[in-house]
């Protein structure tokens, strides 16, 4: 079976694990015409994201970036969420599963549950909070974290005080929703998926195995993530650094590197857990800023494996404010009667070390959780020697089961973009299978037409929530009922006991048509959680759902004045006048519908670009490949095995020639863009070619322009034959011309032009390079003395292994220092290599009948391409992503995607997710006959504008050009809806659909009218 | 005494980070005083110098903008340029004999819901401080 898709199958997957990579996944494939069943072990999804502070290298706040995305899994019409499950079983094949499932009782009805907390707060029974690491308790009934999505309160029957002892109910009495409900039992459900993906994560390591560090007996030694939530402002302590132990603030902070990570003693963990010298990293920048003093933070590490876009940077800069680095791996950790913790390491020359730290972060390293494992092994998908399951580098998301796919941490330690990439390519792949059946399951809701409101006298509708007791608790819910019908434009109010209940807004729709209503305020919680919901039902009315605002009389006034009930009334009152006044002056906004051209452009015929423009083929979507050189192929033409040993050759061969048979591809050899126009879903790219040009329309594009390799400028390269690069090295290997039993004496110099001032970042495959070149050598000829010359050896992941070969094969490895490196030098005819060894503390003279440089990977710097779609680059000429975290193969403008090289240097089988990632989110749109673009966008009134050019120079969207008079215009499909523009604007041109100067002047004028 | 004083306060906050902030104060029960009117902008690039100024026209006792953190802004950088439009309306407001403390930008990531309540705490404490708009003998020198 190769990637065709099935002739007939269920169009539906299912989706195991509730964490990023999961929900990222789920979107994909849920907007891109599939139903999909996301199914989560825990009460609510997130996963290890949710309970992160921040994430490296912006530094950007964790639930910031995640929350929205939960949000929009737990609202989308053809996600299902089904939480507190787990797979039992998967029967039939690709196309057509049957899936056995276990649905654990919540025994709190989510239809009826409010989230009010009231269960909660009136539970008896306290347990540990494993969302925050078990360093404060939460109650039998509870919320997994405030975030929490489904928000939705579950009863933890092991700790339940009514299960285990018959007695209690206290929740159930005080229910205000009458939502808790003991009688649920758990069930049994068989859902039919035509794939399914495992996305269940990893499990974070428990250094209880490393007696020497007393994790379980010293409370001042904690984990890395208990120590997330030690920072996290929802966190135990609410974001103050203080120590676990008696919570005063520490002074010294050390972490410890490789704990469960690099080591096969205490743990059967030979692999690196890639991620925790960067988190390490993050802790220590931020608990810096956290601490008010002067905190002293110490990293100890044996490598420091800063190998990711703006990784390096962050290390430096890190450093640079006073982090310190100590090359070490620590011995023990005993506690000083003073309770502070005693460290004992040896440093870089064999000298015994002792520092006291009054804390210390194990950086622990992630693992297969044993349940995930043995849920693998009753689907019949085989892992790896490291326990992740196992997966190949040409095809990184498909597991030893067809139709099951994996992605993120489940199938190896990774950090979030990366699982983000692989969420969305395990996303294309079991797309490309189930293409015949896309959209046979998908839900649409039916929209009755609007009825025209533009110039009737405002008559707007004020319905006040009591939220239970939550609102009406503490705010005289009745008094600003009565308030709120003698303001102006108000027809008509009413007070619910829940507005957001299914029958209020059955009722709601009905009174929209009775009382003739065409503005529609509620005062009950947060519209940035239930907007959507009233705007559904204004829809279902026949309303425009931008008819509407919301007072947010719960989240904002009573749960925070709780203590204060008249003046929370008062604000109450205060804040429906000003949403009423802001509604009165709404306007029906337009949702403007673009086609969408189902043809993509790929620009790149490398190894990603002709995955993507095969990834998208098999999806059904004509393709363009665009290649400046005369052949398919790139730079892999130059490689010879992947890190997992597979050869690039034939498989380099075989993708070719899959591009030149495929019916839906057609390859422009020799082309190059010249000049792009128009926007996401109708692009005209202009191609050069054969001295002339060729216009293509097309709805989305993926650039996949690829990198090039660094010519050294040190070192005698160019100056001696047998002084190669990796790729001039590999090609020699590959065509015979370099014969390794005939190596004797091999030196490779690693960071060569990478990591150095002029090139700040690690080109991330050189070192697995390196290593996989020294054991060929030494497998055709084990006398052979090889020595790698190395500043940190980033063999990162399950790569970590071949270091351990390399090094039991008997190749040398060597640390220099930047400001010592290697010097090559020919003597007669003989090559030698100086270097400094730190242990022997003399300069080694090593001679060498090859030296391999592991020359850096440059950018090709196409400001052109650049420009021509609006996509920005980074200081060393990466393009850069949306968001570096959640959008890594998106950008800012819509409809263009990047896959390989162009992005940063990466292996093989991240290019090739990259490339899946990139069809995944290019077929969300060309999936779509049409788009629709939200109505709140900027518009410019051009009786007013002067076409000075402020808003075009502002709009950090390119949304706003010059039309033919020399005034401003917004382009729609391109406005995100910031209204930076009008706020800069001299004139008053442009306004803002939604958010109007007037809208906001109404609010703060009427503020005060009380 | 000036405890007897209860300032009227606007605070504009964007959607993403601050708005959510202060849901999430919300969601923890933290208390803050019931002296703040919050107006909900998508980012605070959107937010006009007229916003900062109308209040006080209006008799609004302090304003303050909560956005994103810096370098974190859902829109690219509308956070630094409605930092830009504080410094400088805060300039306006001394020139009218208003204190510029009345006006203030702030920052609060969505995650940061105690630090938003203790926002609406500080700010609060500062106004009563200052006393009604247009109490203080500088003003009205000025005026």
């Amino acid at each position: 079976m190769t990637a065709s898709n099935l002739q007939s199958s269920t169009g539906a997957v299912m989706v195991v694990g509730g964490g990023i990579a999961a929900i990222q996944a789920s979107l994909d494939l849920a907007d891109s015409g599939y139903y999909v069943y996301l199914v989560e072990k825990s009460a609510a999804i997130g996963g290890v994201m949710s309970q992160l502070d921040k994430t490296f290298p912006t530094n950007d706040c964790s639930m910031c970036i995640l929350s929205p995305k939960l949000v929009e899994a737990g609202r989308h019409a053809n996600i299902e969420l089904i939480t507190l499950a787990e797979v039992q079983e998967l029967k039939g094949q690709v196309g057509d599963f049957t899936v056995k499932l276990r649905e654990k009782a919540r025994y709190v009805d989510l239809s009826k549950c409010i989230a009010c907390g009231v269960c909660a707060e009136k539970c008896p029974k306290k347990v540990d909070d494993e969302f925050n690491r078990g360093l404060n308790k939460r109650k039998a009934a509870y919320v997994k974290y405030p975030q929490a999505v489904p928000l939705k309160y579950a009863i933890d029957k092991d700790n339940c005080i009514f299960f285990q002892k018959g007695k209690c109910r206290a929740c159930e009495k005080f229910c205000p929703a009458g939502a808790i409900d003991f009688e649920q039992k758990d069930r049994e459900r068989q859902i039919k998926v035509g794939a399914v993906i495992l996305a269940a994560g990893f499990k974070p390591y428990d250094p209880v195995n490393y007696a020497q560090y007393a994790y379980a007996k010293l409370p001042n030694v904690v984990t890395a993530l208990e120590f997330e939530r030690i920072l996290s402002a929802s966190g135990p302590w609410m974001g103050h650094l203080v120590r676990p132990g008696d919570e005063k603030e520490p002074k010294k902070v050390a972490w410890l590197q490789c704990v469960g990570s690099r080591d096969i003693n205490h743990c059967d963990h030979p692999y690196c857990s890639s991620v925790c010298c960067m988190y390490a990293i993050k802790e220590a920048v931020i608990a810096k800023e956290h601490s008010h003093g002067d905190l002293d933070t110490a990293i100890f590490f044996m490598d420091m494996r800063t190998f990711g876009k703006d990784f390096e940077r962050t290390y430096v800069n890190a450093a640079k404010s006073g982090v310190r680095f100590v090359r070490s791996r620590v011995h023990s950790i005993t506690e000083t009667p003073e309770t502070d913790l005693r460290i004992e390491y040896a440093d870089d020359a064999g000298m015994l070390i002792a520092e006291n730290f009054d804390l210390v972060v194990l950086s622990q390293g992630l693992e297969m959780n044993p349940e995930t494992a043995e849920m693998c092994q009753r689907l019949g998908v085989d892992l790896a020697p490291s326990q992740f399951v196992a997966t190949g580098s040409f095809d990184p998301v498909a597991t030893s089961r067809e139709g099951v796919f994996v992605c993120g941490a489940l199938a190896g330690p990774k950090d979030i973009p990366i699982s983000v990439v692989e969420a969305s390519a395990a996303a294309c792949a079991a797309s490309a299978k189930l293409a015949s059946s896309r959209g046979s399951l998908v839900q649409t809701r039916e929209i009755p037409a609007q009825r025209p409101v533009l110039g009737d006298t405002p008559r707007v509708g004020v319905f006040v929530c009591s939220c239970g007791i939550n609102i009406a608790g503490v705010v005289d819910v009745k008094a600003v009922m009565e308030y709120a019908a003698t303001l102006p434009n108000v027809a008509y109010v009413e007070n619910n006991l829940f507005t957001c209940s299914q029958d209020t807004q059955d009722k709601m729709a009905k009174v929209i048509a009775e009382k003739g209503l065409n503005r529609i305020v509620v005062a009950a919680c947060s519209p940035r959680t239930h907007e959507p919901l009233f705007q559904e039902t204004l829809q279902a009315a026949g309303l425009n759902k931008y008819l509407f605002d919301m007072a947010n009389i719960r989240n904002q006034d009573s749960w925070v004045h709780a203590e204060e009930p008249e003046k929370a009334t008062e604000k109450a009152k205060d804040q429906v006048r000003m949403a009423v006044a802001k509604a009165s002056l709404l306007e029906p906004l337009n949702e403007v519908q673009l086609s969408v051209n189902p043809t993509a452009m790929v620009i790149g015929g490398g190894l990603a670009g002709m995955n993507a423009a095969l990834n998208l083929a098999s999806q059904g979507f004509a393709t363009h490949l665009v290649e400046r050189d005369n052949a398919l192929g790139g730079n892999a033409r130059l490689l010879r095995i992947t890190a997992k040993g597979e050869e690039v050759q034939p498989y380099l061969a075989e993708l070719a020639e899959k591009v030149k048979t495929d019916p839906l591809i057609t390859t422009h050899l020799g082309a190059t863009v010249e000049t792009v126009e128009g926007f996401v879903g109708n692009f005209k790219t202009a191609l050069a070619k054969d001295g002339g040009q060729e216009m293509i329309e097309h709805g989305a594009v993926v650039i996949a322009t690829g990198a090039g390799e660094y010519k050294p400028d040190e070192y005698l390269y160019g100056q001696d034959p047998r002084i190669m690069t990796h790729l001039e090295l590999d090609s020699a290997l590959l065509s015979g011309e370099l014969d390794p039993a005939k190596v004797d004496n091999a030196v490779f110099i690693q960071c060569v032009g990478s990591r150095e001032p002029e090139r700040p970042y690690c080109s991330k495959v050189c070192c697995t390079h390196t290593v996989e070149t020294a054991l060929h050598l030494k497998k055709h000829n084990p006398e052979s003395r090889v020595i790698v010359l190395y500043r940190d050896m980033r063999t990162f992941g399950e790569r970590e292994i071949l270091y351990k070969e390399a090094r039991a094969a008997g190749v040398l490895f060597v640390r220099y220092d930047v400001e010592r490196k290697a010097r090559v030098a020919k003597e007669g005819d003989d090559l030698f290599v100086y270097v400094w060894d730190h242990v022997l503390g003399r300069e080694l003279k090593l001679p060498a009948d090859l030296v391999g440089l592991a020359s850096a990977i440059v950018s090709h710097r196409d400001q052109a391409l650049a420009q021509m779609f609006k996509i920005p680059q980074d200081d060393d000429g990466w393009f850069l992503e949306a968001h570096v975290k959640l959008r890594p193969v998106d950008f800012a403008t819509d409809g263009v995607f990047m896959a390989g090289l162009a992005h940063y240097p990466k292996p093989i089988e991240e290019a090739v997710a990259q490339a899946q990632a990139a069809v995944s989110r290019a077929v969300t749109v060309l999936s779509k006959p049409e788009i629709t673009l939200p109505g709140t966008v900027a518009v410019i009134d051009q009786n007013k504008c002067v076409g000075c050019g402020v808003c075009w120079a502002v709009c950090a969207y390119s949304a706003i050009s010059q039309d033919d008079k020399g005034l401003a215009v917004v382009n729609e499909a391109l406005c995100k809806g910031c209204g930076t523009c009008v706020a800069s604007c001299r004139s008053g041109a442009p306004n803002l659909r939604g958010f109007s100067n007037q809208d906001v002047m109404a609010q703060i004028t009427t503020m005060l009218q009380g | 005494m000036s405890s007897e004083f209860e300032p009227k306060i606007l605070a504009i906050c964007c959607q993403w980070c601050s708005y959510a902030a202060a849901d999430l104060a919300g969601t923890m029960r933290l208390q803050y005083p019931a002296n703040i009117r919050i107006v909900r902008v998508p980012c605070t690039g959107r937010i006009d110098i007229l916003h900062l100024l109308k209040p006080f026209e209006e008799g609004v006792d302090g304003v303050f903008v909560s956005g994103c953190l810096l370098d974190d802004c859902h829109y690219v950088n509308g956070n630094y340029k409605c930092t830009r439009r504080v410094a400088y309306a805060k300039r306006l407001l001394e020139q009218l004999g208003v204190e510029p403390e009345r006006l203030e930008m702030y920052y609060n990531s969505s995650a940061m819901g105690p630090q938003f309540a203790q926002t609406c705490i500080d700010f609060t404490q500062r106004i009563k401080e200052l006393g009604p708009l247009f109490s203080s003998d500088a003003a009205c020198d000025a005026a």
